[in-house]
């Protein structure tokens, strides 16, 4: 592996519940991303895996330890940290590609950058749809959306929040695919959470399975399957298994997955 | 999104001009029209008018739903507004005919109080230089009241919805003064303004500046925390976070503040017109009904909604522009 581009040491991210007790969203949590690693975050709501990605990304702030970005502590959000939210909270005033210039815009490179839209909304086939108000694009497309508007200020990992569970099972898929072409081009660090097990296995390199109350690192597990990836093939059904026992979840149904 | 080619099939929606698409309502139309002016030009008269403009003014309605549909055979939006009105036209010639006949024609209704349209539209012809510059005096009164309320509250709402120092200081004194209708200030607007321009302007920017900062607050306090997360975790500063999120997140607001104001105005307007001003719709209402030419006051009122009616347009063609986004997405 390369060099770590996140370093996260002894971290609480404690909350209290409405009665006053304190509640660990994160508990002691260290662990290292590397430059360029594409790492998935699984595990039960509660385990904190949001959490995690909101620290990394500024949003919110740890109770105690530290997160670094190549030997820098973390504070504001910035650019290099690009976000993708499970919503993709386009702006409805502004068209597909005033939301895809936000970020050169809000950082005043927009003169220089102006020809980069173009291309990254050609690189997710919305051409055509660059004066397209976010309501008249369907769900999937306004993730893609989002996914290019946080690419295109070059971030050197991308934090994606759940960006498929809004989505149907063929759209997931396409997207998938779409994330592991961003990933390979641009070799972007990618950060995702997820709490869909086959969709971890199909895209990570790494699979941090978080347990919740308090939220825990379990275990790190590498998957070393090659690039395509079958479903049904053995390897991918013995991880698959792992994974599910790991997360105590083997015997009992997943959580069902709402979208809003 | 397809460009619009002309070879496109034009797409209707039944559901806006949804009467029916009948050249025979529109032709009774006009001939109610030449009814009416026949009534008026064969039966005879109880009181004494002058019936010239208002025959004149048929004329014109004839010719012009003429014109209209001449023209409209081009474009095919008019025509389908046209033949979906044409109800409603018919329906007011034979109103008109009918207003006529109980005034002119037949005296049931009595002078000075009711007179007919014969009488409105003779004073509206004799006096139209008084009636217009009224309806100037006002609108300008109007716009400018309007303005510098609009742009005072949309800053003091800013203020007031993005910073918390300001939010404590100042939303009391909004919410317990705008309560007050703006009205209630004109004996002090008098006294203190040199004239009754200045006291005008000053009352409809009491009118509007409330309505307008109190909903642009609305509006910047209710953007969504996911907006100013995206936009930060995308490099926004927070000067970004205010313009370029949270006051075009309030833009609708603002606009719902401004069409609120705007009816509150137009009452503050007449109010303050008839009590203080020597000029405006208001002020002619006043003092032709000090006079009792009760004809003037009618036709002061139907300037009125005419000249109030186009101002409502013009906000509303702003408005569209601004939220031309929110097509589609509402209704």
């Amino acid at each position: 592996m390369s060099e770590p581009i996140i370093t996260i040491k002894d971290v609480n991210s404690i909350y209290r519940d409405s009665f006053g007790h304190k509640i660990y969203a994160l508990r002691n949590v260290n662990i290292e991303l590397y430059d360029g690693e594409f790492i998935s975050f699984i595990g039960p709501s509660g385990c904190g895996k949001t959490t995690l990605l909101r620290l990394i990304a500024g949003l919110d702030k740890p109770q105690s330890g530290t997160l670094s970005i190549q030997g820098n502590v973390i504070g504001k959000p910035d650019h290099e940290r690009g976000y993708i939210f499970q919503q993709p909270t386009l702006f409805p005033w502004k068209t597909v590609e005033d939301n895809v210039a936000i970020g050169l815009k809000a950082r005043g490179v927009y003169k220089e950058n102006k020809n980069k839209i173009g291309e990254y909304i050609n690189m997710i086939g919305l051409n055509g749809f660059e004066k397209a108000y976010p309501h008249e694009i369907s769900g999937g497309m306004a993730q893609r959306v989002a996914i290019i508007r946080a690419l295109i200020n070059e971030p050197k990992i991308l934090l994606l929040d759940e960006p498929l569970a809004a989505l149907d099972a063929f759209k997931r898929i396409e997207m998938q695919s779409l994330l592991i072409k961003i990933w390979k081009t641009m070799k972007t660090t990618m950060a995702f959470v997820t709490h869909d097990v086959d969709e971890a296995i199909a895209l990570s390199q790494r699979i941090v399975i978080m347990t919740s109350r308090p939220g825990k690192i379990r275990k790190i597990i590498d998957v070393k399957l090659g690039g395509r990836r079958d479903r049904n093939n053995d390897e991918f059904i013995a991880l698959r298994k792992i994974i599910l026992e790991e997360l105590q979840l083997a015997s009992i149904l997943p959580e069902p997955e709402y979208s809003i | 999104m397809k460009k619009k080619t002309k070879k496109d099939i034009p797409y209707f929606d039944n559901n806006i001009h949804w009467k029916p698409q009948s050249k025979i309502w529109f032709l009774s139309a006009v001939l109610a029209f030449v009814a009416a002016l026949a009534f008026d030009y064969f039966m005879p008269f109880k009181q004494t008018v002058n019936p010239a403009p208002y025959r004149i003014f048929l004329l014109i309605m004839i010719v012009s739903l003429a014109v209209l549909y001449a023209v409209s055979s081009k474009f095919i939006t008019l025509r389908r507004k046209l033949l979906h009105n044409a109800q409603f036209i018919f329906v007011a010639a034979l109103a008109l005919a009918l207003w006529d006949f109980l005034t002119a024609k037949s005296g049931i209704f009595p002078l000075p109080f009711f007179p007919g349209p014969l009488q409105i539209t003779d004073v509206m012809v004799k006096d139209y230089k008084m009636l217009l510059i009224s309806a100037l005096f006002s609108t300008r009164l109007f716009f400018v009241g309007l303005i510098v309320g609009s742009v005072s509250g949309i800053l003091t709402g800013i203020l007031i919805g993005w910073f918390r120092q300001w939010d404590y200081w100042l939303s009391p004194v909004i919410k317990v003064s705008g309560v007050i209708p703006a009205v209630a200030w004109i004996p002090i607007a008098i006294a203190v303004f040199p004239n009754s321009f200045s006291s005008g302007v000053f009352l409809i920017f009491i009118a509007s500046w409330f309505m307008v900062s109190f909903m642009t607050a609305g509006g910047i306090s209710a953007t969504p925390k996911s907006y100013f997360e995206v936009a930060r975790t995308l490099g926004a500063s927070e000067k970004y976070l205010l313009f370029h999120i949270a006051v075009p997140n309030a833009v609708p607001n603002i606009f719902m503040g401004i069409l609120t104001a705007t009816s509150l105005c137009f009452a503050t307007l007449v109010v303050s017109e008839m009590i203080g001003a020597k000029a405006g719709l208001g002020w002619y209402i006043n003092w032709a009904k000090g006079w009792s030419v009760y004809s003037k006051v009618y036709a002061a009122i139907i300037i009125m909604a005419v000249s109030f009616s186009i101002i409502l347009a013009v906000i509303g063609v702003v408005k569209n522009y601004l939220l031309r986004w929110q097509k589609g997405i509402l209704k």
